[in-house]
């Protein structure tokens, strides 16, 4: 790990994407929900870069338009409406959303604008059906502490969702997207680059998280908060991590980065040591399907199946630099191989440094390194796909081989669930923006602002001594709970309902949380759910041991209904008289006379009834009946 | 033009930026209690309020700032002028029809200067093969602004100039003509159109965009494209509207200038063939005639250009609780002709019959279409529609109402004989008549087969 990364230059700013849990979209009255089904309705759709763009619109996109790229948009009925789809203008800005994002806003500090503007921020990626994200600043220049520290908020502004990709088709030739999350409020909070540490960060996203969560109008689960992660070194370069979905993960995100740049710039100084410049490598691309009619590699032998090709290319003076490792499991041959997949819709690449391997012989590639006139110094990229498919991604190989010679590549990369990342596209150039003429500007009048500003939530200090004293909890729970996503569910559960404020924070808490680390889908399981089985707790529909089970069905279960839980994991209570008669039943079992009902026997009695009825009677009550029986 | 007009901003606000050295376009700092904003000072909407001033902000976002008494502006630097050089116009191959581009108005192509916020429009051809470069590869395209109004604003003076520039066009040899027309009145210009120029020898085809063609996912592209190609190549001549036939962006749908109409406020399939098919369809790009019934393309044939139309001619809705004053007012201002948009099969309530009597009497022509749309008027299947026959209202079979608007102001503007304006009304002159009623669609919910 390193420690001193002062040295490095290092600085990070953090963009936070919170969606709201509001009763409509941010432009119509859709409901913000996501769909599982087979859509009901699909249309194909062409984005067409607007011509000022040429040369600044994300070049991806562009070559796909050029290729006939089609994009096919799946909706239904209860998620989307025509102006997802881009048939209908915009409604008016969602005021619920704009109420909360300067809510947030405010308890950053941040200074509200006087008048929102609805901007149209250009995006031709398809998860936008009109080509723009819908985007505006309600508020600039805040601040919030960490510890002593002053962090500087830039601005806090609200925005669309994008659609959700859901495949591919025809050879990457049709994206799919889902409609169901376009148009769900997104609150943007971005922080100026003023981290220096991964852990600072980590610190700064959690009171960052904390305050829109404060809203009581954040969505939970996983998706519904992204953190966009800037970072740059002195000698590296900036790069944009986007889609961090755990705060856990930040940190983690953070560390590979700076070990991945630090890697690169290491690898880069010993090219040029080798005396390489970005011309010794060409773009002669090489067709060697012949060396593999015979292989037994699966892959090639598949392609070569479809009838597709191989072609390969030559990287002067890279031999051994491509088995590199720059993050864990990531070498250079991984960065080249993500090219490849982007610019070249291939599944992978194949290169000589990792040979052999995949049922690749020694004699083949002795075989591929005379037809490419390659020596024991170079390396050899190839691929195996369609003959314009292979030749674009060899094209993007040697454009990233170049850059590996200057150093530290500018890109945007996207954050993998294992803290890792991967290349997503170049840096957009600066941003694409104009006005959304079809909604006019909404004026924020001091009425609204001072209303907003009267019903802040509680500042989570003061929070904290709330909880313990309401509650009658620990102040290690009362800080779990707070810095939780259930800290509001859980005061509506004890306030409604009867049972023990410990019981519910612990479970909320701690057990989630284990249950999360055994890949129990805790954040599939709603509010509404969990509700219902505190409920049903304080109501003796079922006792405490069997929380968890019952949170487990729901996370794999789609009912909201408690009782058919119940039935289905066999944990409806006894009725009174059932335990009566399972009483007097063992009783009848194991006592032989009236003599031996003593008090001596009530410990094994217990025991034997209990582990006939654990979870579907109350222990209190058994106890009582039994101690009756003995009275007798 | 003054600078209140060019800026938007008027009063005291303006005074303020003018005191301050300011023009739009300028780098500004603004400062206003305890906040500064810098950015460079944009137009404002000429119906927002009179307070606020627009910045847009170094990352884009733009933002209205209140002007109170404590605010101070402070000019701190010039903004970069947008520059826009036309691509050079590109070689066009000899052997591709050559198509003329009319447009009237709006924009079916258009540019954004992200530094300013403004669309523009492309309208001359370099400009037009720079924002949609496919064009260069289907027709030689050679471009004339007629007039640029929005397509409320078209009058009958306006169809008649149209119909002319489009007769020289044709005359000077042009493989196909079109049009680029809002689509709101699109309808109204294409059956103007289809009545003005008969015995065409290419076809006219009116094209527009149900999204504004500064946004990626605009259908003006694809229409434009699908319009360019059938014009330079397809094998009928005759007034068509090519547009999206459904809500993806594969088919183009061909339909007869007569028998269409916009049909939704903001869907790209907005036009619908009313009681027919449409007349020719482009599915990714290959042109299938769905008709053997058409006028066909020669070069050898001479247009004849009829194109006067007159201005007293009106559309009457009846509706329950309908007001015949509404015709008795109409007949004082000296009207020639009145379409009745009648109900069901083509009727109006008995309390009309008064009016509808004196207005005949009086001269005018009065014919009836249903308000139904879809369907023909048959007059004689209940009293009140033979009550009317026999008062001498024309019935008009399958045309609807806004075609049958169209026709009485063409018909009056050849001829000011009233038996001979009649005979010509029930004459079927460019297809707005069809002696069968097949059971078309009338407006498929959800059309959207993509993969033919």
């Amino acid at each position: 790990m390193i420690t001193d990364y002062s040295k490095l230059g290092l600085k990070i700013g953090l963009e936070i994407h919170q969606q709201l849990n509001t009763k409509a979209k941010l432009f119509c009255e859709c409901k913000p929900l996501y769909f599982k089904e087979e859509p009901e309705l699909t249309f194909l759709r062409r984005l067409r870069p607007t011509q000022s763009e040429l040369g600044q619109i994300d070049p991806a996109a562009y070559f796909e338009f050029q290729k006939g790229l089609m994009l096919r948009y799946e909706t239904n009925t209860t998620s989307t409406c025509l102006v997802e789809m881009d048939e209908e203008p915009p409604h008016s800005l969602n005021k619920e959303a704009v109420e909360i994002s300067l809510t947030a806003a405010i308890m950053m500090n941040a200074k509200p604008v006087d008048e929102i503007h609805i901007m149209r921020k250009t995006v031709i990626d398809g998860s936008n059906t009109t080509g723009f994200q819908r985007t505006c600043v309600i508020a600039m220049n805040g601040w919030i502490k960490n510890g002593d520290k002053i962090v500087q908020i830039q601005h806090a502004s609200l925005e669309e969702d994008a659609a959700r990709k859901t495949g591919k088709e025809k050879n990457g030739k049709i994206i799919n997207y889902r409609l169901d999350r376009l148009g769900i409020p997104l609150i943007e909070v971005a922080t100026a680059p003023v981290i220096y540490s991964p852990k600072e960060a980590q610190e700064v996203a959690l009171i960052l998280g904390q305050i829109l969560r404060d809203t009581g109008k954040a969505m939970r689960g996983l998706g519904t908060i992204r953190q966009d992660l800037n970072i740059s070194l002195t000698n590296g370069a900036l790069i944009e991590i986007k889609g961090v979905q755990e705060l856990d993960l930040i940190s983690v995100v953070l560390e590979y980065e700076i070990k991945r740049q630090i890697n690169l710039i290491k690898i880069s100084e010993e090219l040029k040591k080798q005396n390489l410049k970005t011309n010794s490598l060409t773009k002669n691309f090489v067709e060697v399907t012949d060396i593999f009619t015979k292989t037994n590699c699966k892959l090639i032998k598949k392609s070569l199946q479809k009838k597709q090709k191989v072609f390969a290319v030559k990287l002067e003076g890279f031999a051994g630099y491509l088995k590199r490792e720059l993050m864990p499991n990531f070498r250079l041959g991984s960065e080249l191989a993500d090219r490849a997949r982007y610019w070249g819709r291939v599944g992978g690449i194949f290169h000589t440094d990792e040979m052999p391997a995949y049922d690749i012989t020694t004699e083949d590639i002795n075989v591929l390194k005379d037809k490419v006139k390659a020596s024991n110094h170079d390396a050899i990229v190839f691929v195996a796909d369609s003959p314009e498919n292979a030749k674009d991604a060899l094209d993007a190989v040697v454009d990233r081989a170049k850059e590996a010679i200057i150093g530290v590549p500018e890109e945007t990369r996207k954050a993998t669930l294992n803290g890792l990342s991967s290349y997503m596209r170049p840096r957009p150039g600066a941003a694409r923006m104009y006005p959304e003429t079809d909604i006019p500007p909404l004026l924020i009048t001091k009425n609204f602002l001072n209303k907003i500003k009267a019903n802040l939530p509680e500042p989570a200090e003061k929070k904290i001594i709330r909880l313990i004293k309401e509650n009658n909890i620990n102040k290690k729970l009362a800080t779990q709970i707070l810095n939780s996503d259930y800290c509001t569910l859980f005061e509506f559960i004890v306030k409604n309902n009867k049972v023990n404020p410990t019981t519910v924070a612990v479970f909320l808490t701690e057990t989630i949380k284990a249950l999360k680390r055994d890949a129990i889908k805790v954040e599939k399981v709603s509010d509404k759910q969990i509700t219902h089985i505190f409920k049903g707790l304080s109501e003796k529909k079922l006792t405490k041991e069997a929380i968890e089970d019952i949170f487990i069905w729901f996370s794999k279960n789609d009912s909201d209904n408690l009782i058919e839980a119940l039935t289905s994991l066999e944990l409806k209570m006894y009725s009174n008289k059932e335990i009566i008669n399972i009483i007097d039943e063992v009783i009848a079992k194991n006592i032989k006379n009236k003599e031996e009902l003593g008090k001596k026997s009530f410990r094994m009695l217990m025991g034997i009834i209990m582990s006939k009825v654990r979870g579907k009677a109350d222990p209190s009550l058994i106890s009582k009946i039994i101690r009756e029986r003995i009275n007798e | 033009m003054t600078q209140k007009t060019n800026s938007g901003y008027q009063g005291k606000v303006l005074d303020i930026i003018k005191n301050a050295g300011c023009k739009v376009g300028d780098i500004i700092l603004v400062e206003k209690e305890d906040r500064i904003y810098e950015g460079t000072l944009i137009p404002r909407s000429e119906y927002s309020d009179n307070t606020h001033i627009v910045i847009k902000l170094k990352n884009g976002y733009n933002l209205g700032i209140r002007i109170t008494l404590e605010t101070k502006i402070k000019k701190i630097g010039q903004g970069i002028k947008p520059s826009f050089t036309v691509p050079p116009l590109p070689k066009q191959n000899p052997n591709l029809p050559k198509v003329v581009i009319l447009s009237t108005g709006g924009t079916i192509a258009s540019r954004v200067d992200y530094r300013t916020g403004a669309v523009r429009s492309a309208l001359s051809a370099s400009d037009l093969y720079g924002v949609v470069p496919e064009l260069s590869d289907i027709a030689q395209v050679q471009t004339e602004i007629v007039f640029g109004i929005y397509s409320e604003n078209i009058t009958q003076t306006h169809w008649s100039e149209l119909a002319k520039r489009i007769d020289e066009h044709i005359n000077q040899g042009v493989d196909g003509v079109v049009v680029a027309h809002g689509t709101d009145t699109m309808a109204y210009t294409a059956a103007a159109l289809s009545f003005s120029l008969q015995n065409l020898p290419v076809p006219v085809i009116i094209v527009g965009a149900q999204r504004s063609s500064d946004r990626p996912s605009s259908d003006a592209a694809m229409n434009l494209l699908g319009a360019v190609q059938i014009a330079g190549k397809a094998p009928f001549a005759e007034v068509a509207i090519a547009m999206h036939q459904n809500l993806s962006d594969n088919i183009i749908a061909i339909n007869r200038g007569v028998k269409v109409r916009k049909c939704h406020t903001s869907r790209r399939d907005t036009f619908k063939p009313v009681n027919t098919s449409p007349l020719a369809r482009i599915v990714n790009g290959k042109t299938t005639m769905l008709t053997k019934n058409y006028s066909k393309r020669d070069p050898t044939k001479k247009t004849v250009l009829k194109p006067n139309f007159s201005k007293k001619v009106v559309l009457v809705k009846f509706y329950p609780g309908f007001n015949p004053k509404i015709i008795n007012y109409h007949i004082e201002n000296g009207v020639k002709g009145i379409i009745i948009e009648g109900t069901g099969l083509g009727h109006v309530s008995k309390y009309c019959f008064e009016t509808i009597k004196t207005a005949i009497e009086n001269k005018i022509v009065v014919g009836l279409a249903s308000q139904c749309i879809w369907g023909r008027v048959n007059m004689n299947v209940y009293d009140t529609g033979r009550d009317l026959l026999k008062m001498g209202v024309i019935p008009l079979e399958d045309m609807f109402p806004e075609t049958a608007l169209v026709k009485l102001m063409w018909v009056l503007g050849q001829t000011n004989q009233i038996e001979e304006a009649k005979k010509m009304l029930k004459t079927n002159i460019s297809g707005e008549f069809s002696q069968r009623t097949l059971p078309v669609e009338i407006y498929k919910q959800g059309d959207f087969k993509d993969d033919n």
